[in-house]
């Protein structure tokens, strides 16, 4: 269930734009180079949003000139979750790395900043 | 069946293993103490001392818990051996014999992953050990390698187990297999039983950072979890058709429910669906959970496939130099006088042609864990202070030692109000990378022995 990047952006809408960290919360990690970002929806009910809107092109357009490599992206309906993948994120990864976030940590909540439409 | 988890990392919190075994009742204590670069700080205290290359903090862990362990009957899977099992066993038993537990205590010891010696004999019969994310040959860096380690999995700490060990040492052990294996060894699970390892390995992934699924590190309500300070580490207590619910022991603080638990799962995932290990694939989009108590979450329904014919090896090479340095920049002007600061720093580095391979400054403050996306937002003018970090890496020593030297000059001859510089001049540090590899499962062989005390 690995979705490539399709280019897709939030449609055009008069609806308010709220952050993610509205209707979600999120835990990453790194492996090597590759931050993971795990994205869950905080109500079953707005996976489906995530899954629409949160793509990884617009990931991809996020996190641009933090990171030097592509998005990839799976889906985990079971958990209401989506995963990315984030290459080239940690300069370099784990010993190697000069950023103070070496290990990815923190870009859970760099991800939670992307505006998204609300449900309803 | 409960298997409680004890540290989720060396340097983890010392009070949990003993709160682990006095809470409540648990059959096994498992303890992961090794992380890719670990490995090769082990083998180069083992190149000074052949007795050492373990992690040492376990001995005086052994020595508080053993007598309890014995009165209790319950067992310990640890990969605290590193790269010297038999020296860390050697140790333990020793303490255990100082506590008067002579006779009543069977160690196991679980080898065979360390492939340091065996490298050039891999490389000679065509094992490349490319590394799996470049797809370079290892020997590209033969001659910096620190460490080389397969990744053992569950079974030969079965063995162990049903030889009749009480405490089982090992070296290179993924963090999984540590509570696989008494779940194998419990309910007699057998090789093919792919579903039953696959739920076994996600019970062993869900507590293998300790409180990270138990209320630590849960952006969810974070300020609403109660009693961190004592906070229970989590506890998979299975059944032998696979479902398993964590918990934690009674009266503990941290919570357990189903968004923290997912966090965990998610946690340094690649693909959801092939989660590889060496003792099956578990794919992790058939997880069902459910909140079915207080502080308890069912797993359920979760599916396997056969394990792969490989065994991931983790090799440690020298790959050079970095450091870091930092100065603290007030108010009015903070970062205004910190981006100063970079500025100037740069063009006396450049002015002394010092070669590096990597130049990174962070504003922390500013953009040190966000970047540009939380430089949108930030009153950049009126920040009470910030800090400047900014740290080189070359892979030659002189280069990053004159760079150290150019931090305090700042504090006289660069732009005003800073501070911060206590800690003295940074040090040059050696750089040891991580080379993931993949090596045919057929080239390793796990050595099972047994130390009676």
């Amino acid at each position: 269930m690995k979705n490539e990047s399709d280019g897709r952006t939030v449609g055009r809408s008069t609806k308010k734009l709220v952050p993610l960290l509205r209707l979600a919360h999120a835990r990453s990690g790194d492996k090597g180079d590759t931050a993971n970002v795990g994205l869950i929806a905080l109500k079953p009910e707005w996976y489906p949003i995530l899954v629409k809107q949160v793509t990884a092109a617009r990931v991809a357009e996020h996190f641009k000139g933090m990171i030097t490599g592509p998005v990839e992206r799976y889906e985990l309906p079971n958990l209401h979750a989506l995963n990315f993948l984030l290459h080239g994120a940690l300069d370099g990864g784990g010993t190697i790395s000069l950023k103070t976030d070496a290990q990815g940590k923190v870009f859970s909540t760099a991800l939670l900043r992307l505006e998204v439409e609300p449900p309803g | 069946m409960r298997v409680a988890a004890g540290q989720g990392f060396w340097g983890d919190w010392l009070e949990a293993p003993y709160r682990q075994v006095t809470g409540g009742p648990v059959d096994y204590l498992m303890m992961d103490y090794l992380a890719e670069v670990t490995m090769s700080i082990l083998q180069k205290q083992k190149s000074r001392d052949a007795a050492r290359g373990y992690a040492t903090d376990f001995i005086p862990l052994m020595q508080r818990i053993l007598p309890l362990l014995v009165e209790r009957g319950i067992k310990v899977t640890a990969n605290a051996g590193g790269v010297n099992p038999r020296a860390c066993a050697q140790a333990v038993a020793e303490t255990a014999r100082g506590l008067g537990l002579g006779g009543k205590l069977r160690i196991g010891v679980v080898t065979g992953d360390d492939l340091l010696e065996r490298l050039d004999g891999l490389l000679a019969r065509g094992h490349e050990l490319r590394n799996v994310d470049t797809g370079r040959p290892l020997t590209d860096v033969r001659d910096r390698v620190r460490s080389a380690n397969a990744y053992l999995g569950a079974w030969p700490v079965v063995e162990a187990l049903r030889g009749g060990a009480d405490i089982v040492i090992t070296g290179r052990v993924t963090d999984t297999g540590l509570t696989l294996a008494p779940l194998i060894h419990a309910f007699d699970w057998q090789p093919d039983a792919w579903d039953l390892l696959a739920a076994g390995t996600v019970a062993g992934h869900t507590i293998e950072c300790g409180a990270q699924c138990s209320g630590g590190n849960c952006l969810v309500n974070w300020e609403e979890v109660p009693d961190l300070a004592n906070v229970g580490y989590p506890i998979v207590d299975a059944a032998p058709d696979g479902t398993f619910e964590i918990t934690k022991h009674p009266g503990t603080g941290g919570r357990i429910d189903v968004a923290g638990v997912t966090e965990q799962l998610v946690y340094e995932m690649g693909d959801p669906a092939e989660y590889i290990t060496p003792d099956c694939i578990a794919d992790f989009t058939t997880i069902q959970l459910e909140q079915s108590g207080r502080d308890r979450v069912r797993f359920s329904r979760i599916k396997g496939r056969p394990a792969t014919d490989k065994l991931k090896v983790s090799v440690a090479y020298f790959y050079g130099y970095k450091a870091i340095g930092t100065l603290v920049y007030a108010w009015p002007d903070a970062y205004k006088k910190a981006q100063a600061a970079d500025r100037i720093l740069r063009q006396r580095l450049a002015d002394l042609r010092l070669k590096f391979e990597a130049i990174l400054t962070e504003f922390v403050g500013v953009d040190a864990t966000h970047g540009p996306l939380a430089r949108a937002t930030a009153p950049l003018d009126q920040l009470p202070e910030v800090q400047l970090r900014i740290g080189v890496r070359a892979p030659e020593q002189a280069p990053v030692e004159r760079f150290t030297r150019e931090i305090a000059p700042l504090i006289l001859n660069g732009p005003p109000s800073v501070t911060g510089f206590a800690g003295g001049r940074p040090k040059p540090e050696e750089i040891v990378a991580y080379w993931p590899a993949l090596l045919d499962k057929r080239m390793v062989e796990p050595c099972v022995e047994f130390v009676d005390v």
